[in-house]
């Protein structure tokens, strides 16, 4: 099936404005909120910049490390005492994990301690410390003292981390999924120890994946296309869709699936999730599923020309995506006024058939379906700008979009009505501020 | 003084009462003189009769003390320009009129030869029989050699055109006091430099003489003197006199108060003056307190090539040497410079005046129009310095505003009528600044004062002599105190204390400077028998007259907040219902003259309320400038919102009525200019007249412009995608064709900012996001050639950024347009034939659309709510009602006046200093494809 497109004319895309960032010199990777205004944006030259979401305005660029950019996690501390301070952690290719200072633009601490880079970093507000994940799992305070480390796990290292209830953490190491737990230790009163409590080896390939739900469900995806649902207290498996999207597991459905994939295109780019759904984005197509009924509710299959990279719903029930084609989509999922008579449409459904072990069960399923709510993902928008892979986004609400790209830029797309109207404010303020408002007769 | 040339006559008095000009079709500001002898169905370009030269040119002459007036160069430099026409009569009549009260030599009471730093004299006289006018600048040289150190020479500006003349004086003025400035500068530097070689000898001499009488002394032991000693004595008392006065003229020349030229923007270079300074200083003291030793190489190092000569004491006189000639006496970085100056006038003031009138005033207009002007207008004019006459009001303004001393002044009008307005050509010796320090209030003022008195004219004409005359005396006497407080108060007495009742009801007419009238030209000779009598009666009557606007029925005015300083109390208590005044200002329907749009039906109205017309048109006055250019600017002089008060039913009605005046307008425009091309040689047709780059720029664009509305049946979304934002991109093999195109539809292009604008002529890699952020117009090349694809790969992505035009095959891919506005600026039936008549059209239609898209961004209503909880679709409601049926503007016009306003209020909220992140602003449209 062909890539659905989007006529010209976008009467649901507010999108109309937008403003370039330039200042990288490679490929800009990550997309960090700091707060309500700022991002930080980091990629492959190293440099980590700051950025006012409003303005565009660069506030700071910082050096500090001589590789890539391979994890950066904002850490915004309150002590209760303190004011806040918003800090973003780096870490680098150069094996070394810098602390910033996100008001003054300055480092405010180094570790360069380490065997091995730095592939994730995860915050755990909670208990005011962070961990690593390379070839070991590591805790740190907020001083950067290191409390407690792993022991060396494996060499290509923890590629995902995700904090579960209960001082656990999940960690992604290859095809495994190994489940650690913090405690306190005895003898210090910051000191903490970390131990592995389980390993889960359900995935056939390497988790590529891994994103928490709720306090009760984490979603894993790996590169072969499945989708695991865990329990996030008993680590369990609660929905087992192995191999879910991979044809060759299933030679019984559609050849046109069959065709147009390849392991690749089967990979889980990215998950995200609210309430109700996980959104995988599997290969060029985005699907949703539903946790409650436990099977894909909607799907577009080739949402894109190439590999979608990110996804990320929005409150207003839509979806954004960004692919490695160069575009960002927006859809929306909607949901579709089925006519009792009518057939349901293979070629839109013919995802129901998927999960199911036979024909039989494809069709109770359709016939499940008839007095289910039916979804589909509608296009609603298009932004076109950058000229290569749309790395990753960062969704600000009002204050628009920001998209990171190969193309070493960064986008802000802004709503051009809201934007002009911000414009007037401003005038009519400089208007009374240079006393230009006043009558003279 | 020698007898008095014809004094050019003012005629136009009298012409005022003519029926004439009683009701002129334009307003008033842009209607020209009427060529007298239009009755007569002369063609106003025509060669005038009688004048013997082709074209103006400048004329430098010298009163040369060997044989007398001789003309030294004109500019241009070409002996076709000045034809037959006689230059050494000329310059005899011309050096005839030098004042030059200059007294150099020994005053009375004063022991030394004293330096006087005369200042410039400025007259304008005729020549009927050869019809010839000028504009004449006097000014003086130093040289050692010459008779009492001074040369007098002038520049004038010669002219066919005695309207011209005296229109023009102001600025003639001023650009000649440039030059003259950096004649002096330069003659000051050389004339230093002489008295130090000068010096130099004359130690040479005195040692020479000294020793010899000490020999002699020596020698002579028999107890008296031989007449040879006391020759000898004589002669050496003589040198030593003459080292100590030529020091002290070295001293005065020194002491030239360079201060003046820092006031000015005219800063001819001043090599190493200060050094040279410091080390005569030094030299001097050295001199002075060591005569003993004169000659002491050390001193002089630094100008080890003069070697010095002896001097005889009676040296031969002057007929048979050679005098210096003016290069020579000025130097010659300072002689090149001043050329170029003159040039520069040559150029500024060729062509007609009504040209050069026209042009000064939109360009003045323009000026003011600080918040759209940036727009459509050249981004080059918006830099250049402004012409000295138009802005010394809105400078005066200012200093004004930052002079605190100045607004504590009364708020009476005031007039105090001094040199102010000729300061740049005033030059003080230190006592006089001093003087010129305790009376600093008073020149400021003055400078924008005016009074429309008729009893004040007395006075004023009293006033005027009398502080030249003290100015004068103070600086011939140098130490008169006396004198100058003399003055002072007597200036005093003859100030208008009294504040009359026209004087409160328009400050706008009381602060005009006095200067701005052509008549002040003859109040500045100081030679009185220069004034006739008759003249001095016609004086009144034209500075009586008021701006029309001042009328009381002239319904709503804006503001005439000229003097913020001065304001400064009102302000106070009006701020808190100007607030509430500006809800008002802001509502539609209001009853008020229209000044954004001067369209000919308002013309008619106000000056059918003025009754009658009882001026000609006069140079730009900054009073104008406060009523008219009121408009909200960064400057903070600003009057405010009303501006908006444009009557906007006013506005739609008078749509058709404009559009058809433009099209006739501009028809006999083109009537005219190519009548003018034919029959006139004497000045270049109007098209021609300021010959610069951006001129020749216009019309070949306008020209290019006019072929393609012809060609292309699709020029209408195309220039509607300039005119909104969208950035048009040609395509096309052929770089001269497409470049061409690109220069064509430049013209439609809105800028950004004051930078440059945003057209690439010519681009041959593929476009990227930030190209269209950037360029607006986009010439790009088509190959077959790999890049090519990738080119046109490039194109279709973004193809919802742009517009396409296709050269080659002649297509076009646009969204739709159904507006009105393009088919009026771009009608392909139109019957202009001349490119710079065209641009010229579009200006006018692409001003209107300024104006709309002010209105539109300075309407505060249309964007902010009127009371807090008004929802925002009834804001935008208001907003859509306003743009349709306000402005009247249909269909997609509403998006070229959006994109208008957001361009003016990104220039308006940016911080002049940072430059602001250009951003892109897009519709979700489709676009259709056009084909021929």
């Amino acid at each position: 099936s062909s890539v659905q497109t989007i006529g010209e004319e976008q009467i649901q895309n507010r999108y109309t404005e937008l403003l370039v960032l330039k200042g990288h010199q490679d490929i800009v990777r990550f997309l960090v909120q700091i707060d309500d205004c700022r991002f930080a944006s980091a990629g492959d030259d190293g440099i980590i910049f700051l950025w006012n979401a409003q303005t565009g305005e660069k506030l700071y660029e910082l050096h500090g490390h001589t590789h890539k950019i391979t994890a950066i996690a904002p850490f915004s501390s309150s002590d209760g005492t303190e004011e806040k301070t918003d800090l973003i952690i780096t870490a680098s290719a150069d094996r070394t994990v810098i602390v910033w200072d996100c008001t003054s633009g300055r480092q405010v601490q180094k570790v360069s301690c380490f065997h091995s880079t730095v592939k994730c970093l995860t915050v755990l507000q909670r208990l005011n410390v962070w961990l690593s994940g390379g070839s070991d799992l590591c805790v740190w305070n907020r001083k950067l003292d290191l409390l407690c480390k792993t022991s060396h796990l494996t060499d290509a290292g923890i590629s995902a981390l995700v904090e579960l209830p209960k001082n656990c953490v999940a960690a992604a190491v290859g095809k495994e999924l190994i489940i650690f737990r913090l405690s306190a230790s005895n003898n210090g009163s910051e000191g903490w120890n970390v131990l592995e409590v389980k390993r889960l080896v359900d995935h056939q390939d390497n988790i590529s994946s891994l994103v928490s739900v709720n306090d009760l469900t984490f979603v894993t995806g790996s590169h072969i296309g499945e989708l695991i649902v865990w329990d996030a207290l008993d680590w369990t498996k609660q929905a087992s869709e192995c191999n879910f999207w991979d044809s060759s597991v299933h030679p019984d459905v559609q050849p046109e699936i069959k065709l147009s994939q390849s392991p690749n295109e089967t990979s889980v780019q990215h998950l995200t999730s609210d309430e109700e759904c996980v959104f995988a984005a599997v290969g060029k197509g985005i699907y949703v599923y539903n946790l409650q009924m436990k099977r894909v509710i909607a799907c577009q299959r080739t949402a894109h020309d190439s590999s979608v990279l990110h996804i990320e719903k929005l409150p207003n029930r839509q979806l954004i995506s960004c692919s490695e084609d160069g575009s960002v989509r927006i859809w929306e999922l909607r949901e579709k006024q089925q006519l009792p008579a009518e057939p349901v449409p293979t070629g839109f459904f013919n995802m129901w058939g998927f999960g199911r072990a036979n024909k039989q069960a494809n069709q109770a399923a359709k016939k499940m379906l008839e007095n289910t709510p039916v979804y589909f993902l509608e296009l609603v928008g298009d932004l076109i700008g950058h000229s290569s892979a749309v790395q990753m986004f960062l969704y600000f609400g009002e204050l628009g979009l920001a998209t990171c790209s190969a193309d070493h830029l960064i986008i802000l797309w802004k709503d051009g009505e809201r934007e002009s109207s911000l414009r007037s404010l401003a005038l009519f303020k400089k208007l009374a501020q240079n006393g230009d408002l006043q009558l003279k007769l | 003084m020698i007898s008095a040339p014809d004094v050019v006559a003012f005629t136009r008095e009298e012409e005022l009462e003519d029926d004439l000009y009683r009701e002129p079709p334009l307003p008033e500001e842009y209607s020209v003189p009427l060529f007298p002898f239009a009755g007569q169905g002369a063609n106003p370009w025509a060669k005038v009769a009688g004048s013997k030269f082709t074209r103006d040119f400048i004329l430098i002459s010298e009163f040369s003390e060997q044989v007398g007036p001789q003309p030294l160069l004109t500019i241009p430099d070409d002996a076709k320009v000045s034809g037959t026409f006689d230059l050494n009569y000329f310059s005899l009549r011309i050096m005839s009129v030098d004042y030059q009260a200059s007294f150099v030599g020994h005053p009375p009471g004063s022991a030394y030869p004293k330096l006087n730093f005369v200042e410039d004299s400025k007259v304008v006289l005729g020549d009927s029989k050869e019809g010839a006018f000028a504009y004449v600048h006097h000014l003086t040289l130093y040289d050692l050699e010459a008779r009492g150190f001074v040369r007098p020479f002038c520049m004038a500006y010669i002219s066919a055109d005695e309207h011209k003349i005296m229109q023009q004086f102001q600025e003639l003025s001023a650009e000649f006091s440039k030059a003259s400035e950096c004649l002096k500068t330069g003659n000051r530097k050389a004339f230093a430099n002489e008295l130090e070689k000068k010096l130099k000898d004359l130690d040479y001499t005195r040692t020479v003489l000294h020793n010899e009488t000490e020999q002699q002394k020596k020698a002579n032991d028999k107890g008296y003197y031989t007449t040879q000693a006391i020759e000898k004595a004589n002669e050496l008392a003589s040198v030593e006199k003459s080292i100590i006065e030529h020091q002290d003229l070295l001293r005065q020349i020194r002491s030239y108060p360079y201060r003046k030229l820092k006031e000015s923007e005219f800063h001819p270079y001043e090599p190493e003056c200060a050094l040279d300074r410091a080390d005569v200083g030094s030299d001097q003291d050295l001199t002075a307190s060591d005569p003993a030793e004169p000659g002491e190489t050390h001193l002089y190092t630094h100008m080890p090539s003069y070697t010095p000569k002896l001097i005889k004491a009676k040296s031969a006189k002057c007929f048979d040497k050679k005098l210096k000639t003016l290069k020579e006496l000025c130097d010659v970085y300072f002689f090149t410079q001043t050329l170029d100056q003159l040039h520069h006038i040559e150029r500024t003031f060729r062509g007609d005046v009504c040209y050069l009138l026209t042009e000064q005033i939109s360009r003045a207009l323009l000026k003011q129009q600080s918040v759209t002007n940036f727009l459509f207008e050249d981004v080059s004019f918006l830099d250049e310095k402004p012409p000295e006459k138009q802005y010394r009001g809105c400078q005066g303004l200012s200093q004004d505003a930052i002079d605190e001393k100045c607004s504590e002044e009364s708020l009476a009008p005031k007039v105090v009528i001094s040199l102010g307005s000729y300061k740049s050509s005033v030059e003080c010796v230190p006592i006089k600044m001093e003087q010129e320090m305790e009376d600093s209030e008073e020149p400021k003022m003055s400078e924008s004062v005016m009074s429309e008195h008729q009893e004040n004219l007395d006075y004023l004409d009293a006033d005027i002599k009398g502080s030249i005359s003290s100015g004068e005396s103070i600086e011939v006497l140098g130490t008169e105190k006396s004198g100058s407080g003399l003055t002072k108060s007597e200036s005093q007495a003859s100030l208008p204390v009294i504040p009359s009742p026209q004087a409160g009801r328009s400050k706008v007419g009381s602060r005009r400077t006095v200067s701005e009238d052509s008549i002040e030209v003859l109040s500045t000779c100081p030679s009185e028998s220069l004034i006739p009598e008759d003249f001095k009666a016609s004086y009144p009557s034209a500075i009586n007259e008021e701006p029309y606007v001042d009328d009381d029925e002239g319904g709503l005015r804006f503001t005439p907040r000229l003097n913020p300083g001065v304001d400064d109390g009102q302000d106070d208590v009006s701020k808190q219902e100007s607030l509430v005044q500006v809800d008002a200002a802001c509502c539609i329907g209001k009853e008020s003259p229209n000044f954004l749009e001067p369209l000919p039906e308002l013309g008619q109205k106000l000056h059918e309320e003025d009754g009658v017309v009882r001026i000609p048109p006069q140079p730009y006055r900054p009073a104008e400038q406060g009523l008219r250019g009121g408009f909200p600017s960064h400057d903070g002089l600003s009057a405010g919102l009303l501006p908006y008060e444009l009557d906007s039913r006013y506005l739609t009605g008078s749509r058709e009525v404009s559009k058809s005046s433009l099209e006739e307008c501009s028809d006999s425009t083109s009537y005219i200019s190519s009548a003018a091309s034919t029959c006139s040689d004497r000045t270049p047709s109007p098209a021609h007249l300021a010959c610069t780059a951006g001129e020749r720029h216009r019309k070949r664009a306008g020209q290019n412009a006019l072929r393609f509305i012809r060609q292309y049946p699709f020029a209408h979304p195309a220039i509607y995608s300039l005119l909104s934002g969208r950035t048009l991109v040609v395509l096309g093999e052929d770089e001269a064709m497409v470049k061409k195109l690109v220069t064509a539809l430049s013209i439609f292009v809105p800028n950004c900012g004051v930078y440059a604008k945003p057209v690439k002529h010519w681009v041959t890699s593929p476009l990227h996001l930030v190209d269209f952020q950037k360029w607006k117009l986009i010439g790009l090349q088509r190959t077959v050639s790999p890049a090519g694809v990738n080119v046109l790969h490039a194109l279709s992505r973004y193809s919802r950024y742009l517009s396409i035009l296709d050269a080659d095959s002649k297509t076009l891919r646009c969204p739709l347009y159904k507006g009105t506005v393009v088919a009026r600026l771009a009608d392909h039936r139109t019957q202009i034939k001349r490119g710079s008549t065209y641009y010229m059209h579009v200006q006018s239609i692409l001003t209107q659309l300024c104006s709309k898209a002010f209105l539109f961004t300075f309407c505060h209503h249309l964007h902010l709510p009127i009371s807090e909880r008004e929802p925002e679709e009834s804001i935008v409601n208001r907003r859509i009602n306003f743009l349709k049926l306000q402005l009247g503007l249909a269909n997609e016009d509403i998006k070229i006046v959006q994109y208008l306003a957001e361009l003016l209020k990104l220039h308006y909220i940016q911080e002049p200093g940072q430059g602001g992140n250009p951003l892109l602003r897009f519709d979700y449209v489709p676009s259709f494809l056009y084909k021929i």
